[in-house]
């Protein structure tokens, strides 16, 4: 009888329920276009003066709008206005301030005028550093002792505001630049191009954020009410692309006025955390021990999905949505998640709508085909996940200090030396292990997607050659043939007559490290050549760098911007690191390169332009100041329901693009997370009947006292 | 009592202010104020000047311990020593070198670090005192055997193992609770169930076997002998007067840690993502934040010091044999 009760329960516990025991959100979102991501590092600042980080720019750049952005769907890259009315007028100028014709030289340009005309109509969020009271006057910019101590978050300053985007607002945010104590990031460089940025910067050194409101800078100018100036020095065509950065998004004066008020910081309500923009989302919470909420602003102006992409995009679906208001998403939750195991298993639970994929999981998710294709496993089919890849816009390679006297320098010996290192270098091997795959070997400075990246024909003939169609490594016997010419026969150093000894620079000094450093000292071998991993932490092996101390070392670059003067500065001579403290790491100097960048970082992109790059392309693989290593390739799964995905490596601001089709969500969580009592149930059992031995022994037990007892009683009364 | 109280609180000061001194001469050793900047500017277009402009800003532009350069009383108070470590006796914490106020991070987090921490030492120690008293009872026998093998087996697993498995078992093959996250309020019991179970679950092995040496030595005492001859049953015995008296060691173990719960456990928060004070420290020295580090070291400190205190004075409690003078 009390089997047949305990079989029923157990068949009732895999009956199903209506609602998921392990959702992780408040049940009523389940219906709501509501996007839920994770981030696994804290954000460190939201001030998108000071903020330089792609996982916060997956915050800010829903928030702030700069001039101008990249178009959602078409490549290559283009910018297009975003709250300008048009792209700028670029006017050139000669130093009497003369205005100049386009095809002018470029010593001839002296300044150039950025014109930029900004949409009328377009309000910020409501926010209480806007709010007004009946007398117009600003409610909360003189706030008193009492009114601090009762304010626990933003959200307690309960009145909002809003005001007209205005051009005085990126004038303003352009002197917030210039201020040392905003600490911008990229205040050194502009230095070097906004007219009047430096002098700007020296004059308010000592005077408080709030001062700078009435203060001109010299080379930006607000002309009315909608359109702005920027005045730069000579020509930098790459200019523009910054204007695209959320660096230069608008900020109203009234921002710092509130925010600056003593008392907030120590509430940590400051804008590096509550950010104050034009865009589709507003920061309604921001926790960056638990969760950030982005809400879509009730106040966004108009803007709608794009109606153009590339070919196959209507084929995708991406047109679909073509003319429909932004955004799309009411709500998105972003989670902090540090552990890769509980995240993946949420996403499949169908709890993110969108996961990357870590190599503890990629075997589940991804399996490649016959012809090396990625492809996602029987298993995510069924779930209905899509998989999107994409080449990142970077490089990593494995660069020489050009300065040591064994592997730097432009001797022929040292020249060589180094391209044999190149060729035994494997890091088609290095991909596969390390990597599962996800990558591209690289075959010079540009990574795919750049102009000048040359896929068909641009191999680096030093360390690769055509074979049957294919590009393959060259044989490590040529490597030897280099390493005889550069004097290291089987890779002895004459000078010792032992193994050339190299050293390898690293902070890859962790356990999980070790097999990669393992790797790099057998390619090494294949040489003879004797590899010393020299690890370090972080902060001796920048010194090391700085100090020009490093022999070899390993290096990435994430573009800013895409264009191939992000990438040939980074070995351009003046760059030098140890010189001049600048981003060229392997401190290259090579005359005829420096003056082909020089030639070609101003030009446009034209068949001239092209030349020139694959001439740099020329002088760098043979000169051989770096082993080009590889481009990352991101892959990324996404559900099924979220829609309008297109990999857009330049755009931050993807989220208002993006779709939730709820009701499939919905059904889908409902069907994959049917609790499961039965095993517990079982368990209990189990355990009950562990107990059935120690019970029966206690009652053993207590039945020997008890007779104990009686036999003890007895003998007392018979005493 | 009171005397007492003030003598211990008197001791701690030079403890504590050594305690500062060394984390700031550790960490200085390590990192250099130029390393903090350009650990909080990044790796991108970083120039001498604005690790400058980052020192001036934040207070790292003094020398560390002695201004020779200063007049007076400055050589001392115009130093990074003086300026970021002496505020903290006042529980002035300050803010990090990201620009958060560290005081109200450290609130913040404090409460669902003890919402974890609380629970899983309140249900562990149930749990293992009924367990230990039970294989005490039936001590000399099979299930005793059975029991501590069970327990060294229990010991001999990995934590990590427990809470991987854990949310394997129940989070994603049963689908009982949520794999991790936290939410406010009573909200925040679904996702306290797992890790807590996990906490005490991964207790039991070493728990049981501690508390039952604290039990078998109290049970060869006179009294207990005593009392099953006076004819008191075993459980009888067990619970009214082994229990008590094994008590003083079980109190004043747990007293010593209470405090320190609010510190948080790195690997059960991170896996569980409960946003408590866990990884605050670990974070802050990964990301060079001596703002962070030095704050969580004297909290640390201070609070490891009112643990002895209160472990003290619980002897009192408990024993009427120990007074403190």
């Amino acid at each position: 009888m009390s089997l047949a009760v305990f079989l029923t329960a157990l068949v009732s516990c895999t009956l199903p329920i209506s609602e998921s025991l392990n959702n992780p959100y408040p049940e009523n979102e389940s219906e709501q276009a509501v996007l839920y991501q994770s981030f696994s590092e804290r954000p460190k600042h939201f001030d998108p003066a000071v903020s330089y980080n792609t996982s916060e720019y997956a915050f800010i750049a829903q928030i702030y709008e700069p001039p101008f952005q990249y178009h959602y769907l078409k490549r290559p890259y283009q910018l297009v206005p975003l709250t300008a009315t048009r792209l700028p007028e670029i006017i050139y100028l000669n130093q009497k301030g003369g205005k100049l014709s386009y095809d002018v030289n470029d010593s001839d340009i002296a300044f150039t005028d950025y014109m930029i005309e900004i949409q009328s109509g377009i309000r910020y969020q409501p926010h209480p550093a806007l709010a007004k009271n009946a007398q117009g006057d600003y409610q909360y910019h003189q706030l008193n002792p009492t009114q601090i101590e009762s304010a626990a978050s933003l959200n307690d300053f309960k009145a909002t505001g809003s005001r007209e985007l205005t051009a005085e607002d990126y004038v303003y945010q352009i002197k917030r630049l210039a201020h040392p104590k905003i600490q911008s990031p990229i205040a050194e460089i502009m230095k070097n191009y906004i007219v009047g940025f430096d002098d700007f910067s020296k004059q308010v050194a000592d005077k408080p954020k709030t001062a700078i409101r009435n203060l001109p800078i010299a080379g930006v100018t607000a002309l009315s009410r909608y359109q702005y100036r920027i005045r730069i020095k000579g020509k930098y065509p790459q200019f523009i692309y910054w204007l695209a950065m959320p660096f230069f998004s608008p900020m109203p004066w009234e921002a710092d006025m509130f925010y600056d008020q003593a008392g907030l910081t120590d509430k940590n309500i400051t804008l590096d955390w509550f950010p104050l923009g034009t865009g589709p989302y507003l920061m309604a919470e921001n926790n960056p021990n638990r969760r950030m909420i982005l809400l879509k602003n009730p106040l966004f102006h108009q803007e709608s999905y794009p109606a153009e992409g590339e070919a196959e995009d209507r084929q995708k679906g991406l047109l679909a949505d073509a003319g429909k208001k932004l955004p799309f998403i009411d709500k998105v939750v972003f989670m902090l998640e540090k552990e890769t195991i509980p995240y993946w298993t949420k996403f499949l639970q169908g709890y993110y709508d969108a996961s990357g994929i870590t190599s503890d999981s990629f075997d589940q998710a991804i399996q490649f085909t016959g012809s090396g294709d990625a492809v996602l496993t029987p298993t995510m089919r069924e779930k209905g996940i899509q998989l999107q890849t994409s080449v990142a816009i970077s490089s990593f390679y494995m660069g020489f200090n050009m300065l040591d006297s064994t592997v730097g320098g432009t001797t022929e010996q040292a020249r060589k030396l180094r391209q044999a290192i190149a060729i035994a270098v494997d890091y088609e091997e290095y991909i596969s292990i390390f990597m599962n795959g996800r990558g591209i070997a690289a075959q010079g400075v540009l990574p795919p997607g750049i102009y000048g990246f040359d896929d068909k024909t641009g191999i680096n003939p030093y360390v690769y050659q055509w074979q049957a169609n294919k590009v393959q490594r060259k044989k490590i016997a040529e490597a030897r043939k280099l390493m005889i010419a550069a004097g290291y026969a089987n890779g002895i150093d004459p000078k010792t007559e032992e193994a050339l000894i190299l050293y390898f620079d690293t902070t890859s000094t962790s356990i999980d490290d070790r097999p990669r450093m393992n790797w790099y000292r057998k390619q090494f071998e294949k040489l003879g050549i004797k590899l010393v991993i020299r690890g370090t932490d972080y902060n001796r092996f920048q010194e090391k760098m700085r100090t020009g101390n490093a022999q070899i070392f390993v290096w990435g670059w994430n573009a800013d911007y895409p264009d191939p003067e992000n990438f040939f500065f980074l070995l351009y001579g003046a760059n030098s690191k140890v010189r001049h403290g600048g981003e060229n790491a392997a401190n290259y100097h090579n005359p005829e390169f420096d003056r082909l960048f020089e030639q070609m970082r101003n030009m446009d992109n034209s068949e001239q332009r092209y030349r020139i790059i694959q001439q740099m392309q020329e002088i760098v693989r043979h000169d051989a100041p770096w082993v080009f290593g590889y481009h990352p390739k991101n892959f990324s799964l996404f559900h099924g329901w979220y829609k309008n995905l297109k990999p857009n490596l330049m755009a931050n601001n993807q989220l208002k693009y993006t779709r939730i089709d709820t009701a499939a969500r919905a059904e889908k969580r409902q069907q994959w997370n049917q609790p499961v009592f039965w095993p517990l149930l079982l368990g209990v059992a189990v355990f009950v009947l562990m107990l059935i031995p120690a019970v029966i022994a206690y009652r053993r037990r207590r039945l020997q006292e008890r007779v104990m007892r009686e036999h003890l009683s007895s003998r007392e009364t018979k005493l | 009592m009171s005397q007492y109280i003030i003598r211990r609180f008197l001791y701690s000061l030079p403890l504590l202010m050594g305690v500062n001194i060394l984390t700031f001469v550790l960490f200085f050793v390590v990192n250099s104020p130029d390393d903090m900047a350009r650990m909080q500017l990044g790796q991108k277009h970083v120039t001498e000047q604005s690790i400058a402009n980052w020192k001036q800003q934040h207070g790292y532009d003094v020398p560390l311990l002695w201004n020779d350069d200063a007049q007076g009383e400055k050589k001392i108070t115009d130093t990074i020593f003086y300026q970021k470590s002496v505020g903290l006796l006042l529980f002035r914490f300050g803010v990090s070198d990201s620009g958060r106020n560290i005081g109200a991070d450290i609130k913040e987090r404090a409460m669902p670090s003890l919402a974890v921490a609380l629970p899983t030492l309140m249900i562990g120690l149930l749990v293992n005192i009924c367990f230990a008293l039970m294989m005490v009872l039936f001590r000399n026998s099979y299930l005793e055997h059975a029991g501590l093998v069970l327990c060294v087996i229990l010991m001999s697993i990995s934590s990590l193992f427990y809470i991987i498995g854990g949310q394997f078992f129940v989070g994603k093959v049963l689908r009982l609770v949520p794999i991790s996250g936290y939410d406010d309020g009573m909200a925040a019991i679904k996702f306290l169930i797992l890790p807590v179970l996990i906490g005490v679950f991964s207790g039991i092995g070493s728990g049981v076997r501690w508390y039952r040496t604290l039990f078998l030595e109290e049970v060869e005492k006179d009294y207990v002998r005593t009392a099953r001859a006076k004819g008191l049953t075993e459980t009888q015995t067990l619970f009214r007067h082994v229990l008590p008296n094994a008590m003083i060691p079980i109190l004043t173990g747990v007293v010593v840690v209470l405090p320190l719960l609010f510190m948080g456990s790195l690997i059960m928060e991170s896996f569980f993502s409960i946003p408590g004070l866990g990884s605050y420290t670990i974070d802050a020295i990964n990301s060079q934040d001596f703002a962070i580090v030095r704050a969580m070291v004297f909290l640390g400190s201070v609070l490891y010091v009112i643990g002895l205190l209160l472990t003290d004075i619980s002897y009192t409690l408990v024993d009427p044999r120990v007074r403190l003078s």
